[in-house]
């Protein structure tokens, strides 16, 4: 099974795999262009054709170059296919906060953010790109990158499958570009945070595969008796997702040329299995994964075990069961029989326990290495994502109680709630663990820069401040206001004064947005120096073996 | 290999166990969760009311949901009125289940950035709807709405709309052949193209029960064949529009599910 | 089956199934005897070896 270092004479199996299933995507991209019947499945064809072939191209080039030499060393941890991870993952990271800070703007100067002459810039089309750009792309990437840098460590061995991982990586960037690009020319099935149409759908679901199968072959191969519990989040993670993906996104093209599909259940039916979907996407891709990162890095970054691992197992079966019913509260008071929408709430109501059995095992994790959070901020930044984490799951059940639903849903309270879990839960473990992972693979003593952590740490967290009160404000405002009534018993405020209302709120919002995209580059800066093994010049100046050059008097 | 572990490899068939129990493991706990919610969905079926006057959307409302759901109109926009007092009286009466029956997917939007929708129909005129498309903020100066000006120049593509209804007939949304084969002369009728248009008007009204829930005019006051903005127009001065709410009994037995 | 059925069936066996799968998961988890393995589990990500090793898996 693992590939050992006398196999570099020969045609490499995995290599012919991926390039089978290129071919075959290359064969039925072209056709897709040629017989396209609109112009946005014709680009989409076109990208495929491209992607395909310059991925048959790269493997024809590696596969020469690498002949007669080592490919997969057996006695080597794949940290290759890590160090690209940590890119993407901060490319996407950013790409994902400017469009949200932009849609951002545009609500707050509508006259200054849109453009009439070009509709692919409206708020429309930017939404889901936002949205799928940071859970997808930036989150995606970061669960995949350290996913398979946990599961090689925890397993004492190198990642399976020769080439596929590789696979996974690129084929996952090529769905984000499918996906985002196809948001702007208006190729959308309209269910939330499934937007892709059919044909991305698919090629998800090929790579996904291939990335659960990597992840099982990897944990079959391990040195380990015990599966550490990280890993056990993240399959839970992958193969929910599978399940998730496929059934949420049973849909008929309405031309196999065409990218316009109708989803197969319509109205009640096809809301629950949405929301579903939705709220286990929230579960398992922005949580469980999540969650494995904390069971690693934190301990790993403070060098102390797990505060409980019998803990962490019962918080893993609680939180997988409870969350897969949590879905119905998304529909309050809406056309769904009353029974699942109590169904859903009571189980959202449950799901706070596994949540903070969790975040406490998080924390006290650092129960004598509590002075790491004043030494090290990257400590401090993965423990306030836990934090954050409380904070949020603390929300959430509130939230899904009928009544306090029927104020906050369809307001901006939701959309503080889902950026308090965004960006200071999944994006501060994600910080914190692309600094681990940078240090860790580029072999450097310490960061470039602690203090650049810090001005990052502080700026992100104001940022996430502002955004989250700014919310709370404008979205209890206006549920109140679209629910008052005046002393005539009429109401008192038309749709559009509650809009305008919330200005200031927007204004805040944005700002916040904008700080937290601000730490985010000054981060880069920090990862790109680190990973150059470049010092700061004033730590230069305090090291006396290198002789100092004297001016000439 | 040879150097393999002596221990370990008395033990591995046991690893592989393990780790297949927590694959199955995980898939029942969270598979047999999701069936037990969603199934009795399904037993629902389309009789979730008993009301008169739905009846699938004609090809010209067709290519305006399909385009309201290009430009992301339910990103802002939730079409699901809740049975909440303010609620009825600032949109109408609450959504049924029924309303929705023959949207794939259900267009209900979970953020009001804008108002809800679900009864949009008749509210304003169709010069109203254009102008505020084109410029939202020549109407509600405190609007924050994109400005949907492209729409207008932009003429409708009707080929596609055969493949559209056969697909969602495949579904069991019930179109008829001739709905299908009909489909561009249909949409070009219902925007106040010369056409006739009596054929298309008994056809829907058999399914429905109702007589005259098709408009039939053009929509953006402008000659010529359909543009992107009659269909979207049409789509929206219908929804809402179909229930006939006397044939409605909250209290009926078979309602109180 | 019926509507009504299905729904009574699901709001019912569901308790039940919660409570067995709790139940289970609790058991593994306070078992004592799996006490030593998790212990040695919890230790696993910080009691491998890094960074200077060039191969670190030989």
């Amino acid at each position: 099974m693992s590939a050992s270092v006398s196999r570099e004479q020969s045609l490499d199996s995995s290599a012919v795999g991926v390039g089978l299933v290129l071919l075959a995507v290359l064969i039925l991209a072209v056709n897709g262009a040629a017989h396209a019947v609109d112009w946005a499945f014709r680009a989409h064809a076109w990208m495929f054709v491209i992607a395909a072939f310059a991925g048959i191209a790269g493997l024809w080039l590696w596969h020469e170059d690498s002949w007669g030499r080592p490919r997969f060393d057996a006695t080597e941890y794949e940290d290759g296919i890590i160090k690209a991870g940590i890119a993407a993952t901060m490319f996407w990271g950013i790409a994902g906060f400017t469009v949200g800070l932009l849609i951002a703007l545009q609500l707050t100067w509508p006259n200054l953010f849109y453009f009439p002459d070009l509709g692919w810039t409206n708020f429309g089309r930017l939404r889901p790109l936002h949205t799928s750009a940071v859970i997808f792309a930036f989150g995606g990437n970061a669960l995949i990158a350290t996913s398979f840098y946990v599961v090689q460590r925890t397993c004492r061995t190198r990642l399976a499958g020769g080439i596929w991982p590789w696979f996974v990586f690129w084929g996952y960037q090529l769905f984000i570009v499918i996906a985002g690009t196809g948001y702007l020319m208006g190729v959308t099935q309209s269910k939330e945070y499934a937007e892709p149409e059919w044909y991305a759908d698919i090629w998800l679901t090929i790579v996904w595969v291939a990335y659960l199968a990597v992840f099982m072959a990897t944990i079959l191969r391990r040195k380990e008796p015990h599966i550490y519990v990280a890993n056990w989040f993240y399959l839970a993670f992958i193969v929910t997702i599978a399940l998730l993906h496929v059934v949420n996104n049973i849909s008929l093209p309405a031309s196999l040329a065409g990218a316009k599909s109708y989803a197969a259940s319509s109205g009640v039916q096809s809301a629950l299995i949405q929301w579903w979907y939705g709220h286990n996407a929230v579960g398992f891709f922005l949580t469980a994964g999540f969650l494995a990162m904390v069971y690693y890095f934190i301990p790993k970054r403070v060098e102390r075990p797990v505060w409980s691992y019998r803990l962490s197992i019962v918080h893993f079966w609680s939180l997988i069961f409870i969350y897969i019913w949590a879905g119905p509260h998304h529909l309050h008071y809406t056309a769904l029989p009353q029974w699942a929408q109590t169904l859903g709430m009571t189980f959202s109501i449950m799901l706070w326990m596994p949540s903070w059995g969790g975040m406490i095992n998080g924390l006290m994790t650092l129960s004598g290495a509590w002075d790491k959070l004043r030494t090290d901020p990257v400590v401090r930044m993965l423990v306030v994502s836990v934090a954050f984490y409380g904070m949020a799951t603390f929300e959430g059940p509130a939230m899904s109680i009928r009544e306090v639903n029927a104020l906050s849903h369809y307001t901006d309270w939701g959309i503080g709630h889902v950026h308090s879990g965004a960006l200071g839960w999944v994006g501060f473990v994600t910080f914190g663990a692309m600094y681990c992972l940078t240090q860790w693979l580029w072999k450097r003593e310490k960061l470039y820069s602690n203090a650049m952590v810090e001005w990052h740490f502080w700026i992100a967290t104001i940022g996430i401040v502002l955004y989250i009160t700014s919310m709370w404000v404008s979205g209890i405002m206006e549920g109140l206001m679209w629910r008052a009534y005046n002393e005539f018993g009429f109401l008192e405020y038309s749709f559009v004064e509650t809009v305008s209302a919330k200005h200031i709120s927007y204004i805040i919002r944005a700002l916040g947005g904008g700080l937290y995209l601000s730490g985010a580059l000054i981060m880069i800066y920090n990862l790109v120096r680190t990973a150059r093994g470049d010092v700061p010049a004033d730590e230069r100046k305090r090291i006396p073996a290198a002789p100092v050059l004297q001016p000439a008097e | 290999m040879a150097q393999r572990p002596s221990w370990l490899f008395r033990n591995h068939r046991l690893f592989e166990k393990n780790s297949f129990i927590l694959l199955v493991g995980i898939l029942v706990v969270v598979a047999i969760g999701g069936i037990i919610e969603i199934v009795p969905l399904f037993y629902l079926k389309n009789t979730i009311e008993k009301v008169e006057g739905m009846r699938p959307y004609t090809p010209l409302e067709l290519a305006g949901q399909k385009i309201y759901v290009r430009e992301g109109c339910h990103v802002c926009h939730s079409q699901m009125i809740r049975p909440l007092r303010d609620e009825v009286e600032r949109y109408g009466h609450y959504s049924l289940a029924a309303e929705s029956m023959y949207d794939h997917p259900f267009l209900w939007g979970s953020k009001r950035t804008g108002p809800d929708l679900a009864r949009v129909g008749g509210k304003y005129s169709d010069e109203w709807q254009k102008q505020h498309l084109i410029d939202p903020r020549s109407l509600v100066p405190e609007s924050i709405m994109p400005p949907y000006a492209f729409l207008g120049g932009r003429s409708l593509d009707l080929s596609t709309l055969k493949d559209e209804m056969s697909a969602l007939k495949f579904e069991g949304v019930p179109y008829t052949d001739a709905m299908i084969a009909n489909a561009a002369d249909d949409a070009a009728a219902q925007a106040g193209g010369d056409y006739d248009y009596e054929p298309i008007k008994k056809a829907y009204a058999a399914l429905s029960g109702r007589n005259d829930t098709i408009a039939f005019r053009d929509f953006d006051g402008e000659p010529g064949p359909p543009s992107e903005l009659d269909a979207l127009i049409a789509y929206l001065q219908m929804l809402g529009t179909l229930v006939d709410f006397s044939t409605y009994e909250a209290d009926d037995l078979s309602n109180q599910r | 089956m019926t509507y009504e059925d299905w729904s009574h069936f699901a709001q019912n066996w569901g308790t039940v199934y919660f409570v067995a799968i709790f139940a289970t998961a609790l058991g593994y988890a306070l078992w004592p005897r799996n006490g030593a393995a998790f212990r040695r589990a919890a230790r696993l990500p910080i009691s491998e070896k890094e960074g200077s090793d060039d191969r670190p898996l030989a």
